[in-house]
Formats: structure tokens, sequence, C-alpha cells
């Protein structure tokens, strides 16, 4: 413990450096899988293709990731630019499945609907489809967090500076406080950005919230028709 | 004015939905689609909003082919009512009811002032406009839908089996409140049912369809009931039957009214002037 208050300095800064690895990712590999998924979703050809090859993006080891990246991108070799990467195909190959099936899971009638009355195609998609979708997608996102937040520890193997940084130190100078701090800090954050993308749902998607107390506001609703 | 000109509609896998279906409906009042599944009601209803593209043939509305109107725009021009309300999960009541105003770039804070006198309209009380269509019974979500589709104050309202999906008591409820709001509005009103006594309620046009969406009779309620065109036509009405097929019987003082099972249907008695019971029969 002694050792944990006395860098308290040092575990700030590997926390927001590993905040700042992590966050880009997270939002890159939603904003990459949302055309991919739509596609996905939209023509029944092109679905298979899409969501094997961006399945298979995951079984891509990340160490040799580390290396193929500068040579594709033109990156120096300890570029934390390399882990954002291959971070954000890490999210791409978990979310693009989640857009697809997220949009899927929009009922077929409610589309119609929304046709019957007069939505154009776009805003279909913007104010309709995508919503409500919204739901699969969060949960699609809150898993891609907590994954990006545990891999980006990974990077301390190619110099990028995060909370993985304290496990190489404390394995290679046999601190165990710090291995230990490591650890906790990386489940820490993981809770914390999942916990924001709670909230986030809630601000965003507030008729979801409703399912609770559904039942009790349908039964209030029948007996106030009833006796109307 | 609508009118129908030999439409017919092949769909993809073959299914001849729609056989060369000629009808006029006339503005301002009700005609109703009555036919079971299979009978094309529902193709012909969407093919007026372009939903659905008719194979062959024209529609026509006041004149104008609308196979020569972008569909987006038609739509917004035209109320549609759908069974199970059709209503946006995501989208509080007056948002709901708001939606085609705002698609047509009315500003907010009108629409949702517009919205609210619609609740009015069809009997919705005013503190549910913030609830989300899923704390509504489904009694309340059709009135939601029928605000939506009054929301452009269109000339045209499709209802795709709008009663279908809700109890009895409030179906009865629901049909009652569209004759009266069809009384004070007068729109041009294409109803699709598969219940008859639905259709004989709502409808000044009637229009009983067989597979295909081929024609057994058109014409007023009191017209099919009177003179079935055919079988085909009584049976599906229940002319030949049941409470529809009454007889008289002299009992003592009184002429009773019998149906064909011999149950008592009512008495015979002198018509008087009823100044303020509705009559179903009466032009609406």
């Amino acid at each position: 413990m002694t050792w944990f208050w006395s860098n308290l300095d040092l575990l700030w800064d590997r926390t927001l450096d590993h905040l700042i690895l992590s966050v880009p990712p997270i939002l890159l590999s939603f904003l990459i899988a949302v055309p991919l998924g739509w596609l996905a979703n939209r023509y029944r050809a092109g679905r298979g293709v899409i969501l094997t090859a961006s399945g298979l993006l995951y079984a891509i080891p990340s160490l040799p990731l580390f290396f193929v990246i500068p040579a594709i991108v033109g990156t120096s070799l300890r570029s934390p630019l390399n882990l954002v990467i291959a971070l954000t195909i890490y999210g791409v190959a978990l979310m693009v499945r989640v857009v697809a099936d997220g949009l899927a899971s929009v009922d077929k009638d409610v589309r119609q609907s929304a046709v019957a009355v007069g939505y154009s195609g776009w805003s279909i998609f913007w104010q309709v489809e995508l919503p409500l979708a919204g739901p699969v997608l969060l949960a699609g996102l809150r898993v891609v967090a907590v994954s990006t937040v545990s891999l980006a520890t990974v990077g301390a193997v190619i110099g990028a500076q995060s909370l993985g940084s304290l496990f190489t130190d404390g394995f290679q100078r046999g601190i165990q406080a710090e291995i230990i701090a490591g650890i906790v800090l990386t489940v820490a954050l993981a809770l914390l950005l999942d916990g924001a993308l709670v909230l986030l749902g809630r601000v965003l998607l507030p008729w979801t919230r409703l399912a609770a107390t559904d039942r009790r506001a349908v039964r209030v609703a029948r007996i106030a028709e009833a006796s109307a | 004015m609508i009118e129908f000109r030999s439409v017919s509609k092949q769909f993809p896998d073959g299914t001849l939905a729609v056989d060369d279906f000629s009808l006029t409906l006339p503005s301002r009042q009700t005609t109703v689609l009555v036919g079971s599944s299979g009978s094309g009601k529902t193709t012909l209803l969407r093919m007026i909003n372009r939903m659905v593209d008719p194979s062959s043939g024209t529609i026509e509305i006041d004149g104008a082919d609308i196979a020569q109107l972008e569909p987006v725009p038609l739509r917004r021009g035209i109320g549609y009512v759908m069974q199970d309300s059709g209503l946006l999960p995501h989208r509080t009541v007056i948002d709901n009811v708001a939606t085609v105003p705002l698609l047509r770039g009315v500003p907010r804070k009108k629409a949702r002032a517009e919205a609210l006198t619609l609740l009015d309209t069809v009997g919705l009380d005013q503190t549910l406009a913030d609830r989300y269509p899923s704390q509504l019974s489904g009694g309340q979500q059709q009135r939601v839908g029928v605000a939506r589709g009054l929301a452009v104050n269109p000339n045209i309202l499709l209802m795709d089996e709008p009663f279908g999906a809700v109890d009895p008591i409030v179906r009865a409820e629901l049909q009652q409140e569209l004759i009266r709001l069809q009384s004070e509005l007068g729109k041009t009103v294409v109803f699709v049912t598969h219940d008859i006594e639905e259709a004989f309620l709502l409808g000044d046009q009637v229009v009983i369809l067989r597979d295909g969406g081929r024609i057994a009779q058109v014409g007023a309620p009191a017209e099919i009931l009177a003179n079935p065109a055919d079988d085909f036509v009584a049976s599906f009405v229940g002319a030949d039957r049941g409470k529809r097929a009454l007889h008289l019987e002299r009992r003592g003082d009184s002429d009773l009214l019998l149906d064909s099972e011999g149950r008592l249907a009512g008495v015979l008695v002198e018509p008087r002037q009823t100044a303020h019971s509705p009559d179903p029969q009466a032009p609406r």
C-alpha cells in the first residue's frame, strides 16, 4: 500500500494515457461498423461476406498486427497510433455483427408504417431504424468498450504508455503492488466507461427504461379507459 | 375522388393479388373494402399511397395519375392508419402525432400545438401527450394512430384494419368515434376490414371482394343486403341466415320478428320520428 500512495502521480498519468488510448478506438469502431453493418443488413448477398470477414479480424493475433500496421500505414514502430488502429480493428470485428443484428431487430411493421406516412429512405435510417436499434447497439458498444480497455494493456509491449506499463514495469522490477494496481485500475476504468455508456443510453434512449413499468402503466391506462 | 382503372398486381413470386380491378371511390365518403385474407384488399389500399405499385392499370386521385407523382410527398399528403397503430415506439404520443407535419417542415412548436388539439379531436386526454406508445392501452394507441393520420389534414384517409387488434368493446367505441369524426370532417375514407358487420356499419359504399381482388358486389349496405348479387355475397353477408334473415310472425296483437333459428329479434312497430337516435344508414 505504501507503494501505491507514493506513486499516485504515476498511476493517475497511466490511467489518463490508458483512457486516451481506449476512447478513440471505441468511437472509431462504432463509426466504421455502422455503415458496414447497414450494408450487411441491407444487401442479403453481401451479408455473409461482410460478417465473416469482419469477424475474422478478431482472429488476427495482436503482436504481429503491431508490426504489420506500421508497414501498411507508415507509422513508426513505436507510435501509439498503431495501438489505436489495432484496437479499432478488434472493435469493428465485434461491432459489425451487432449493428447488422440491431438493424434487423427493428420491427418490420414499424418500418412499414414509417414508409406509409412518408419517411424517405435516409430519414427512415436516421430517425427510425438507428434509434430503434439503439438498445442492441448499446449492448454491443459496452462489450467493445470493456474489451478495448482490457486489450489496450498490450500496448505496453510496443512501448505505448498505458496501465499495461504497470504490469511490465512491475514484472521487471519485482514490484507486486504495481502489478496489482495495474489490474485494479484497468478493471475500474472498464467499469467507468461501461457506466458512462449506460448513462448515455438512459439519456439517448429514454423509452427503453419504460419496459419495467410498462405493464403497470398499461393496466392503469386500461382502468382509466374502462371508467371513461 | 379515387379511381382504379383495370388495375392488376402480380407479385414477384407469381401471386396474382389483384386482377383487373376497376372502381370509383367517391369523395368525402367512406368506402369499405371487405374480404377474407387473400382477397387483395390490403394490396389495393397500399396502391393508393404507392406502397405498392400496380403491374398494370392506372390509379387517379382527382384526375391525376399517381404513377406520375413522387411517392414520398404523395404519402405525406394521405393519412394512414394501420392495425397495431404502427406508432414509433421511441417517440412520445405528441411527437408521433406531429410526425408528418415535422417531415413536411412545419416548425416544431406549431406542429406540437396542432397535435395537442388533435388529441382532443380523437377523444384522448392531453395528459397522455408525453407518454410513450407502450404506456398506452391498445385502444388509446389506435386513437393516437387516427390522430397521426389526420395530422396533415389530408383529404384521403387510408385505414388498414385499424380496429382489428382491440377487444370488441373498445372496437365498438372506436367505430362510433370514427362515425362521429367522419360526420365532422368529411374525409374520403378507404377502410379495409374482414368484418362484414364493421363494413356495413362504417361504409357508405361497401365493396365485397373475392380472391384476387375480383369484385363480388359494390353498393350501399342496404342494397347489398336486400339484393345480394350471388350466393357468394349472400353467404358472406349472412343474408340467408341468422339475425340477418328475419321473418314476421303474428302473435296475438303484435308482429314479432324472428331470425332463421326462430329466436326473437324484435317487434314490428310503427315508424316514429326519432330526432336524436343515431341511424347507421343516414347519409354522412
